[in-house]
């Protein structure tokens, strides 16, 4: 047993990566095997946990046991008393430093943004926020210390249900009482559309409160030289983080410096400033030394943020023919006890996302935030867009059902044709391009729509306790956020553009920069590909840097399918600007016009003649600088920014078959199709792996998923033997196929990936087990569809006698 | 404290433990082996699988003193002659990773369901690895590495 050859590792993965390379030229489209693999799968990893430095000491939080309570003593000195303590802190000791955590999206004028200390000073407003904590030489005694400090409380009523909550008399969360804020958008006239309708349909559904559940829990470890600081943590945001540090806690921008080392995924959940990121940079600054804390995942499930919890009341009225009329959509959104990062954005992400593909005459959207005694909740895969989604599918599912209409057939009475784009909807959003027929027609025939049919009616006949149901999804969604002029509009605290850089080094080598700052998405290898081709120099020839303030100096980081639409772009942006560079070299070096050159696999040719230089020379004398025409500087290097024109609206057909027995309540998933269009495609692989993972959190809403609180508001799935993350055990193989129509809004015509999973499996799947439960009556199961609900369900309807 | 004596990945170490110390711990902490990482604190997630004397364990569910005169291999230690295991090739080849959290424990675990079962069916696979949790790939790329693993171990075996 040896350690391994890196150097000969590195050969290998070489040498079986051009075994599947295609012939052609072309890196872009290329099923490339991925640059991060190596360290990834020999245990050479960068995890936050795994760093440390001299003299590091380590973190421990005491947090809340109570949903609700007036804090009325702490005292910590117990714990300093103890072998191996350094420190202990209440929150009255980083009170006159610690800030308020930032809320971003302030998303309407009458929104109330509590002041939310990252330790709590005063009052708890949901179990496990943090009251106290101990810096000692090593984690069991820091754990061992948490023991003798001593909190008291002065217990407060919870708040858990949100139209309790905004009730009169409800106790209060805040001061200025449960609604954090209420907005409304109309489009068309709504009474004209419901008055008189032939059909109308009104129904609630629930979105419940998911844990989000990164396989990597959340680590910071701080450091600083008296002066500047360090902060390596494991963030999607490292960019937006320093700046919100330097807001929050007054620590100078320039003297911050932000490290997103390996990251073991997000999904939104990343996509945070956290308290245990200012008190790490206080801490440091307190005591002048590295400190680092790592959350057990029991910490995790109480005070990760939380995603989705909405009830969604819909109604919908169509013509006798299927035709939508209009839509109404009223959400309560649950924030949970604070507004944090963009908690608030999350609800308003589906505002115009509920129409759908769908055309109609009217819409409104209305939204209220809520507060209660709970994690808040903030971005989750999606964000907002599943939720939409969910509730306009299973809609039309409805519909479709009301009608006795084939579901596949009543969306296409209402979706955009392919001829209509680009088609500015109901809601005001302009969609670029698609092709919903031509999705959904590989997907009909992927899985065998007409035989399921045939063999649904034949175990409907038979009476089979084993039912069969298809469901199905035709979705849209709105990502690569975003156009930085709309994100104003909407009263974002930040723009949505991205940077990218390149630097030609001396020996020809490339190193691309760029803003975004991947955690699993592969940006490594993918902008490798981008820059390949854009250069025409060898994809190993180029390597990808990112995740650090001080080496990627700009961006806006990783989150809403947002990465290879503008941070890509914005790298190949910054490679046109390397060519424009070299093409004045070339001509100066090989004595002609820039007009006589062609610019082909990586050179400069001299049009009709021999004469070229390839990139990677003329990198080499701009170098040695011997040479250089009149006013130009010695460099290549090139950045760019880009701030996309619009959003990326990726689509597809997902459609689900399940088995749901209806004796036991047990669902299993037979089948699941899914045909996405995510425009030109940078590596399938990739986007094969971004569907797959997408697909199985999707599913894991449906069947498997919910973070539950008790009566007292504690929340009791705090570990994964409680909440329920599906295994491979737990979930079927997915049979995955792709249409393209190339996005309008950038050069590479490429569509977000990362979400579009999440947001059409999530009703396919419920779509399916309602279908299967119809003629017994069922026209819902609320979420997660568990077997114990779907036999209540059908014990609701089943008449007296019969009962199962 | 109680002092073990540990092979870990070749090498072996002499260590003064506290009874409560994790293996998991003694392996990160003590030893550098940062390699094999954490994901949970009840032994649901597997990302902290390795090999104890043959068998895969859940290293945060052993104490180290368990570990006394046994012999770990991680993920650090599991190429031979300086390559990658077959398994760890077969990971790669199969995008069978993302962001590569769950990926020490996973490729662990599949060599180990490999021993009960040298060329697996989906559903074995599927079953065998119910003890460790991925959140990125929705386990297709997995389920196909391990098939790809399961025929280049036993073609391996076949030359010897």
């Amino acid at each position: 047993m040896t350690e391994m050859d890196a150097g000969l590792v590195a050969e290998q993965i070489a040498q079986s990566d051009q075994l599947n390379e295609p012939t052609d030229r072309s890196e872009v489209g290329r099923p490339r095997r991925r640059k991060e693999d190596t360290r990834l799968l020999t245990g050479r990893t960068q995890w936050t946990d795994n760093l440390s430095r001299p003299g590091m000491l380590h973190v421990m939080y005491l947090r809340s046991p109570m949903a609700h309570a007036r804090i009325t003593r702490v005292d910590v000195s117990g714990a300093r008393d103890l072998p191996g303590v350094v420190a202990a802190f209440s929150g009255e000791d980083f009170a006159a430093e610690q800030g308020s955590l930032p809320c971003a999206w302030p998303v309407s004028e009458d929104i109330v943004i509590p002041d939310h200390p990252p330790m709590a000073v005063s009052e708890v407003r949901y179990v496990g926020e943090a009251v106290a904590c101990v810096v000692a030489t090593d984690r069991y005694r820091a754990a061992d210390a948490l023991d003798a400090i001593e909190v008291d409380y002065e217990p407060l009523p919870a708040v858990l249900d949100m139209n309790e909550a905004l009730a009169d008399g409800s106790p209060k969360v805040h001061e200025a009482g449960n609604k954090a804020f209420s907005a409304k958008i109309t489009a068309g006239d709504v009474d004209a559309a419901f008055e008189g309708a032939p059909v109308v349909i009104d129904r609630t559904y629930v979105q419940q409160r998911l844990i989000p559940s990164a396989m990597e829990p959340r680590a910071v470890l701080a450091d600083t030289d008296g002066e500047s600081f360090t902060l390596w943590t494991s963030t999607q945001i490292p960019h937006v983080l320093r700046v919100m540090l330097a807001m929050v806690t007054g620590v100078p921008e320039h003297r911050i410096r932000v490290i997103a080392p390996d990251v073991g995924g997000g999904f939104g959940s990343k996509l945070q400033v956290t308290a245990e990121e200012v008190l790490g940079l206080l801490l440091t600054r307190k005591l002048g030394k590295p400190v680092k804390w790592t959350e057990s995942r029991s910490e995790g499930n109480l005070t990760v943020h939380h995603g989705r919890d909405q009830i969604q009341h819909i109604r919908l009225a169509a013509d006798a023919d299927g035709r939508i009329r209009g839509l109404q959509v009223d959400l309560l959104a649950d924030m949970g006890a604070y507004l944090m990062l963009v908690t608030p954005g999350i609800p308003m992400l589906g505002a115009s996302m509920f129409n759908a593909i769908y055309k109609m005459d009217a819409y409104e959207f209305a939204c209220t935030g809520v507060f209660t005694t709970k994690m808040p909740t903030d971005a989750y895969r999606g964000a907002g867009r599943p939720e939409a989604t969910f509730a306009i599918e299973r809609m039309m599912d409805e519909l479709a059902a009301e009608l006795g209409m084939d579901p596949v057939e009543v969306r296409r009475r209402n979706w955009i044709r392919h001829e209509e784009f680009p088609y500015t909807t109901i809601s005001g959003l302009t969609y670029d391009s698609g092709n919903y027929e031509a999705a959904t027609d590989k997907a009909l025939a992927l899985f065998g729509y007409d035989k399921l049919r045939a063999e649904q009616s034949d175990r409907r006949d038979r009476g089979d306790p084993v039912q069969l149901g298809i469901g199905v999804s035709t979705y849209t969604e709105m990502c690569g956020l975003a156009p930085s002029r709309m994100l104003g509009e909407a009263n974002y605290g930040a723009g949505g553009w991205e940077h990218g850089a390149v630097r030609m080094l001396p020996t020809g080598k490339v190193e691309v920069i760029t803003g975004t700052s991947p955690h699993g998405q592969g940006h490594v290898t993918s902008w490798s590909q981008i820059a390949a081709d854009a250069l025409g120099v060898p994809f190993e020839d180029v390597t990808v840097l990112h995740g650090d303030t001080a080496i990627a100096h700009k961006g806006m980081d990783t989150y809403g399918s947002r990465s290879l639409v503008i941070g890509g772009v914005a790298v190949l942006k910054a490679c046109d600007k390397v060519k424009d560079k070299a093409r004045r070299l070339a001509a100066h070096v090989l004595e002609c016009s820039p007009d006589d050159l062609e610019f082909e696999a990586g050179a400069f040719k001299v049009r009709g003649t021999e004469s070229q230089r390839t990139i990677q020379e003329l990198a080499l004398a701009a170098f040695t600088a011997h040479d250089l025409p009149d006013g130009v500087e010695a460099r290549l290097d090139s950045e760019a920014t880009f701030d996309p024109e619009n959003y990326s609206f990726p689509h597809g057909t997902h459609l689900c078959a399940v088995e749901v027995d209806t004796e036991t309540g047990m669902v299993k998933i037979r089948s699941y199709v899914a045909v996405d269009d995510v425009g030109k495609v940078v590596n399938p692989l990739i986007v094969e792996g971004q569907v797959h993972g997408g697909i199985a959190q999707g599913i894991a809403q449906a069947l498997f998923e919910e973070a539950v609180y008790d009566a007292d508001g504690n929340l009791l799935t705090t570990t994964m033997a409680d909440y329920l993350l599906p295994s491979a055990a737990d979930l079927p193989g997915f049979t995955l196929d792709r249409t393209e129509t190339p996005a309008t809004s950038n050069p590479l015509g490429v569509k977000g990936v990362g979400e579009a999973g999440t947001i059409a499996s999530t009703p396919a799947v419920v779509n399916a087990v309602v279908d299967a439960l119809r003629p017994r009556g069922v026209h819902d199961v609320r979420m997660p569809c568990t077997p114990e609900r779907i036999w209540r369900a059908l014990e609701a309807q089943a008449p007296e006698g019969v009962r199962p | 404290m109680p002092r073990i004596t540990v092979t870990v990945d070749g090498i072996t170490y002499e260590e003064d433990v506290e009874p409560r110390l994790l293996l998991v711990h003694l392996l990160r902490d003590r030893l550098g082996k940062t390699g094999t990482p954490v994901g949970c604190d009840t032994s649901n997630c597997g990302a902290c699988t390795v090999m104890l004397d043959g068998k895969s364990v859940k290293s945060c569910s052993v104490l180290a003193v368990q570990a006394d005169g046994g012999d770990v291999v991680t993920i650090e230690g599991l190429g031979a002659d300086g390559s990658m295991h077959p398994m760890q090739r077969a990971f790669h080849e199969e995008h069978a990773l993302q962001c590569g959290y769950c990926t020490p424990g996973m490729v662990m675990a599949a060599i180990d369901l490999l021993r009960d079962d040298p060329d697996p069916s989906e559903e074995t696979i599927r079953e065998g690895l119910e003890g460790n949790l991925c959140r990125c790939t929705g386990y297709c790329n997995i389920v196909s590495a391990v098939r790809r693993g399961a025929q280049e171990m036993g073609q391996a075996v076949s030359k010897q």
